[in-house]
């Protein structure tokens, strides 16, 4: 079966050889990587721009786009036909290409990350290893530790404030240069749609701008997910170990600081997404004004075909619903859980609406093809481009997010800041 | 504190480090690139194009089977690198638009396929034209396609054809997607980017594509736009020809003569 | 070197070199920009050799002249002249040696590519003498009456015309 075939059903006349050659995990990979950029911004409001009260969930989100910035690749390599050969994007870029400058970007991004994530943990780490060392006797899960954490100090045990003044300014240098980064990283993701000439409903100068907005709106909700749920966590455990430490912040005062590092951080989703959707708005308004040649096609498949997943699910369930969510007063914890979640929903379709609807349509404007999720896989195409290759992708960054935080812990610790 | 001899030892480990790797910059010498192109530029004297006349295609679908068999396009797979579209116009002004399978084995029934919506039934007196046209790669002198390839594993030769380097594909679809005139797809046995190269090796040995030859109506043609001395070349020249998509400036090189506003 | 702040530098400058260097192992040494310029021009020269080396499997009639002439000069005359003896006899890779070549191509489906009935006034497809295959003895093939290399209507087989 040719590649595609699975899961494109034809309707009028359509090219032969034309098929949603671009499925699912493309959805996934602006979607991924758009978290990573958008995680990594808010990390960066607080070491660049001083909020302070976003100190807790910095920290976190750091962490947290460490864990997701593996996953950005994934979807690729996933969607690749030959996954073996996606070094030769370092190997011969060709720079006129809108992806080639993917391998450099994502190495250049991942570096800065994990830089500031050092300087961040170091005297964390620097910490860990003198305490350890300091035993008289280390068991086996100890002796590991102790070879890891040294490992990652590097050999820099300076614990002077003169070393950790200069850890500080290290980390405001990275965070300020990540933070063009990171929306390079983003906004060429959306390049690579917006340039596509043949592509009628991609091509717009617009589209690496809300590519970046949605990026930062959905890493943004992702982080208080991901955040509210970690603390849910954390009281459950302070519950139970309060029992023997009565001198542990008590559950009242976990939710006050939560509630108010959620609200504030609602507040940055907020100004995005109005962003994102002035610019969406107006990119449909521009094309149902000058109504160019494509614009027959297009208009049947946004106003009608696709009328459900831009309309009900993009703009109304995943815009419209938490806006008002999020701004009718007396935010709580739970309303904040269910807004984000719906903004991660929204922009998720987001994703879907611009990648699949973009192949909705032949080049032909005479016939349209539709997506249709393979979700039991037959074979290993339609396991990889299918639910379940979607929903790996999805899962391994929380996978990693834990792993990660086994080494360097996100909560109760003394860093740098 | 470092010492002299520590200082100089580490500098000179460090130097012949860099050797090596700018070694391999050295693909991005300009200077190197520069000779490279003006080299070979104007020694080109041969450049391929493609004529296509619509009103001798009957739509028998031989160029299409001949080119799959030869250039080892699984017959049975639904993509190929060549294929014909037929168009019924009727009197109200629609159009009816099909290709079943590419017309690998032809125009044999009067329905239109609709794809999933089943067939379509027009009847003959409502008719007011009809005609069929072969489509290929159009070669262009700015082809997207190329353009877009991250890894340079599609390219354009001297003399004008686009070719995909099956070794080197990494199979991301970019190309496919870049491609205003759904030429590309992927091979189903070697899971790369394919696409039509006017048999390049036919063309190059002096020979036709499969396609020419297998037309009985001489509806295909292939000649050189360098020589003006070329019968295909003199009609595309002097006569009243037509090309896709020029308005996505990819600058097609398969004209058309009797193109009608209709075709997509 | 004693600032430890650059000590993530150090691990980028491994990184950067062993991505330069598993690029001066992997590419090949005719990697490199060619006639059509770095945009359209960027590649593996030797791919051009490559594709040139495909096999031809379609010789065309012209070859099959060289030894069938009898058969050539019976066809030329008739009103199938123009159809390649290839797009019946299937391609000739390396005819008579190789036995992939010369699958004959009997079948109705063959015929009607062309003799199909479509109502194409004025076109050349609505002048080709046509049947409608669905109702014109749908089980038969068309050879057992008719002579592809000379279908004049009095040519038919003997049999089919009692």
């Amino acid at each position: 079966m040719v590649h595609g075939e699975a899961w494109t059903i034809k309707e009028l006349f359509v090219y032969p050889n034309e098929y949603i050659y671009w499925s699912i995990q493309i959805v996934m990979y602006p979607f991924m990587t758009g978290l990573v950029a958008g995680a990594f911004v808010l990390s960066s409001l607080y070491h660049v721009f001083g909020v302070k009260q976003l100190k807790e969930i910095a920290r976190f989100s750091l962490v947290f786009s460490l864990a997701l910035l593996p996953v950005a690749m994934l979807p690729l390599l996933l969607h690749l036909q030959q996954p073996q050969r996606g070094i030769y994007v370092m190997m011969t870029p060709h720079f006129t290409s809108a992806i080639a400058a993917f391998g450099i970007v994502f190495t250049t991004y991942g570096m800065i990350v994990i830089s500031e994530i050092w300087f961040v943990y170091r005297r964390f780490i620097v910490e860990t290893v003198l305490e350890l060392r300091s035993k008289q006797r280390r068991g086996n899960v100890e002796s590991a530790q102790f070879f890891l954490y040294s490992l990652l100090a590097m050999g820099a045990m300076d614990l002077s404030p003169e070393a950790i003044h200069k850890d500080e300014r290290a980390v405001g240098i990275l965070a300020g240069i990540g933070i063009p980064v990171a929306c390079f990283l983003h906004g060429y993701a959306g390049f690579i749609f917006g340039s596509v000439k043949a592509n009628a409903l991609w091509m717009t100068p617009l589209m690496p701008v809300i590519f970046i907005c949605s990026a930062v709106v959905s890493g943004v909700a992702l982080c208080i997910v991901t955040y509210i749920i970690a603390m849910e966590i954390r009281k459950q455990i302070s519950a139970w170990k309060r029992k023997n430490d009565p001198r542990l912040p008590s559950n009242e005062e976990l939710r006050s600081a939560e509630i108010q590092t959620v609200t504030l951080t609602s507040k940055y989703l907020l100004m995005f997404m109005v962003l994102a959707i002035t610019l969406e708005l107006l990119d449909l308004i521009f094309r149902n004004y000058t109504a160019v040649k494509s614009w027959d096609i297009l208009r049947s498949v946004i106003y009608e075909k696709d009328f459900f997943k831009i309309f009900v699910l993009q703009y109304g369930f995943g815009n419209v619903l938490p806006f008002i969510i999020f701004l009718l007063p007396g935010l709580t914890i739970r309303r904040a859980l269910v807004g984000s979640l719906l903004v991660l929903m929204g922009v998720f379709m987001m994703r879907w609406n611009v990648v699949i609807g973009g192949q909705a349509f032949s080049a032909s404007f005479s016939g349209f093809m539709e997506y249709r999720l393979p979700i039991w896989p037959n074979s290993l195409e339609t396991l990889k481009e299918g639910l379940f290759g979607a929903l790996a992708v999805i899962i391994t960054p929380f996978v990693l997010f834990f792993l990660v935080t086994r080494v360097l812990p996100v909560f109760g610790v003394k860093d740098t800041h | 504190m470092m010492n002299r001899r520590d200082f100089c030892k580490k500098t000179m480990i460090v130097a012949g480090g860099l050797v090596i790797p700018l070694a391999a910059l050295e693909v991005f010498n300009p200077k190197r690139l520069l000779a490279e192109k003006s080299g070979s530029d104007d020694k080109s004297n041969v450049r391929w194009v493609f004529l296509v006349d619509i009103h001798k295609c009957v739509g028998c679908g031989f160029c299409v089977k001949a080119c799959k068999v030869e250039n080892e396009v699984p017959y049975d797979a639904n993509v190929t690198r060549t294929w014909v579209e037929r168009y019924v116009v009727t009197k109200d002004g629609q159009t009816a638009i099909d290709s079943p399978r590419g017309a690998k084995d032809g125009f044999t029934t009067q329905k239109i396929d609709q794809g999933h919506l089943g067939d379509k039934e027009i009847d003959p007196a409502s008719i007011a034209k009809a005609f069929f046209v072969p489509k290929l790669c159009n070669q262009c002198d700015n082809p997207a396609c190329v353009q877009v390839c991250p890894v340079g594993a599609t390219y354009q030769t001297g003399d004008g054809i686009v070719l995909v380097d099956r070794s080197w594909c990494i199979g991301c679809g970019y190309c496919v997607m870049g491609c205003p005139y759904g030429v590309r797809f992927f091979h189903p046995v070697y899971h790369v980017a394919e696409k039509c190269n006017f048999c390049y090796h036919r063309i190059t040995k002096g020979m036709k594509p499969a396609c020419v030859d297998a037309c009985p109506f001489g509806a295909r043609k292939i000649g050189n736009i360098r020589d003006p001395e070329d019968p295909v070349s003199r009609i595309i020249t002097s006569e009243q020809v037509n090309v896709l998509k020029e308005e996505f400036g990819t600058k097609p090189q398969v004209f058309y003569l009797g193109l009608s506003r209709e075709v997509k | 070197m004693k600032n430890h702040v650059w000590r993530p530098l150090l691990i980028v400058l491994v990184v950067v070199c062993g991505i330069l260097m598993t690029r001066a192992l992997v590419v090949p040494e005719d990697f490199g920009v060619y006639e059509r310029g770095y945009m359209y021009g960027w590649h593996r020269k030797s791919n051009e050799a490559e594709w040139k080396a495909i096999r031809v499997k379609y010789k065309t009639a012209r070859v099959c002249a060289g030894c069938h002439k009898d058969k050539h000069d019976e066809l030329i005359k008739s009103v199938h002249a123009a159809i390649s003896c290839e797009n019946c006899h299937g391609p000739n890779y390396d005819h008579p040696e190789d036995p992939l070549g010369m699958n004959i191509d009997r079948s109705r489906k063959l015929c009607i590519r062309c003799h199909s009935y479509l109502p194409y006034k004025g076109t050349l497809r609505g002048g080709i003498p046509g049947i409608d295959p669905e109702k014109h003895y749908p089980s038969a093939e068309c050879v057992l009456c008719h002579i592809p290399h000379n279908p004049k209507a009095m040519n038919q087989k003997r049999e089919a015309r009692s």
